[in-house]
């Protein structure tokens, strides 16, 4: 379990896991708000582990961090809330 | 206690840094504003149309969409990997590692390629619908720029190849690395929204 201290492979195992879950997802037609929120909480870990582990801005000033992951938390609140919208 | 023979990552022992070039990281916030802006666009314009929608999106191949993500994702890995090769001046793992995310990402455009071909093939184009016109549109948006990413990746390979990144200086392959990294982010967050979320 040696090669699991390297960030960049823990980033690269759980990518492909979450990969996995969102596909199946999609394989048993999950819809709604359920699925919907899944899939971004989804998408906003695997995005959150490409910032920190990939880019390796763990180790940056805060406001490239900030920048970066608020990015993330715009981009999936308006999703967020295009869909929420729509299932009113 | 062993801790004072284990090399420190690298970046440890500094104060906080920024990875690259500061106008690499620039470029790299305008062009995810440009795709949060289509992101956006993709879901609002999805509320005036939610059955067609969810309807058309059913023609997407997610097999398809899901192994390209796997490419990108594990392109984005072998990236990560010539940066720490660099860092750990393993002279020869940096150029290894930036072929190899280099052919993912070569991977991924095939894929794309054939995914396309299909499309097309049945007569499909951006006036067919609103949902066609988005899929197309934001997919080749995001393929010109895994096109930039693999020039950018091709030139790090030669200036790697002559022995270029090390510990003293891997700021080129770091900013170069970065680029890469955003095409897969940008990915991440497409792939659910265009193939799967319903």
């Amino acid at each position: 379990m040696k090669a699991l201290k390297n960030p960049a492979h823990r980033a690269w195992l759980v990518l492909l896991v979450a990969t996995g879950i969102t596909w199946y997802l999609g394989e048993v037609g999950a819809a709604g708000t359920g699925a919907i929120v899944a899939m971004l909480l989804i998408a906003f870990v695997k995005g959150r582990l490409v910032i920190l582990d990939f880019m390796e801005l763990r180790g940056a000033p805060l406001m490239w961090r900030l920048l970066l992951e608020g990015w993330l938390i715009l981009v999936s609140g308006l999703i967020l809330l295009a869909y929420w919208m729509s299932l009113r | 206690m062993t801790t004072i023979a284990d090399p420190l990552p690298a970046g440890t022992l500094r104060s906080k840094r920024l990875p690259g070039d500061l106008a690499i990281w620039v470029f790299i916030l305008a062009e995810m504003l440009a795709f949060a802006v289509f992101f956006a666009s993709y879901a609002f314009a999805r509320t005036k149309n939610v059955e067609m929608f969810n309807l058309y999106q059913q023609t997407l191949d997610r097999n398809i969409g899901a192994l390209n993500t796997i490419l990108l994702v594990t392109g984005s890995w072998f990236v990560v990997l010539a940066v720490q090769a660099a860092h750990r001046d393993d002279r020869a793992g940096v150029p290894r590692n930036i072929l190899l995310g280099f052919l993912c990402g070569g991977g991924f455009l095939a894929v794309k390629v054939m995914e396309y071909a299909e499309k097309f093939g049945a007569g499909i184009s951006l006036s067919t619908n609103t949902f066609y016109m988005f899929y197309i549109s934001l997919t080749f948006f995001h393929f010109m720029h895994v096109i930039l990413g693999m020039v950018i990746l091709a030139v790090l390979w030669t200036q790697a190849r002559r022995g270029k990144y090390g510990s003293h200086d891997a700021h080129g392959l770091e900013s170069g690395a970065a680029y890469w990294h955003m095409v897969d982010l940008l990915w991440i967050v497409l792939f659910p929204l265009v193939y799967v979320m319903r």
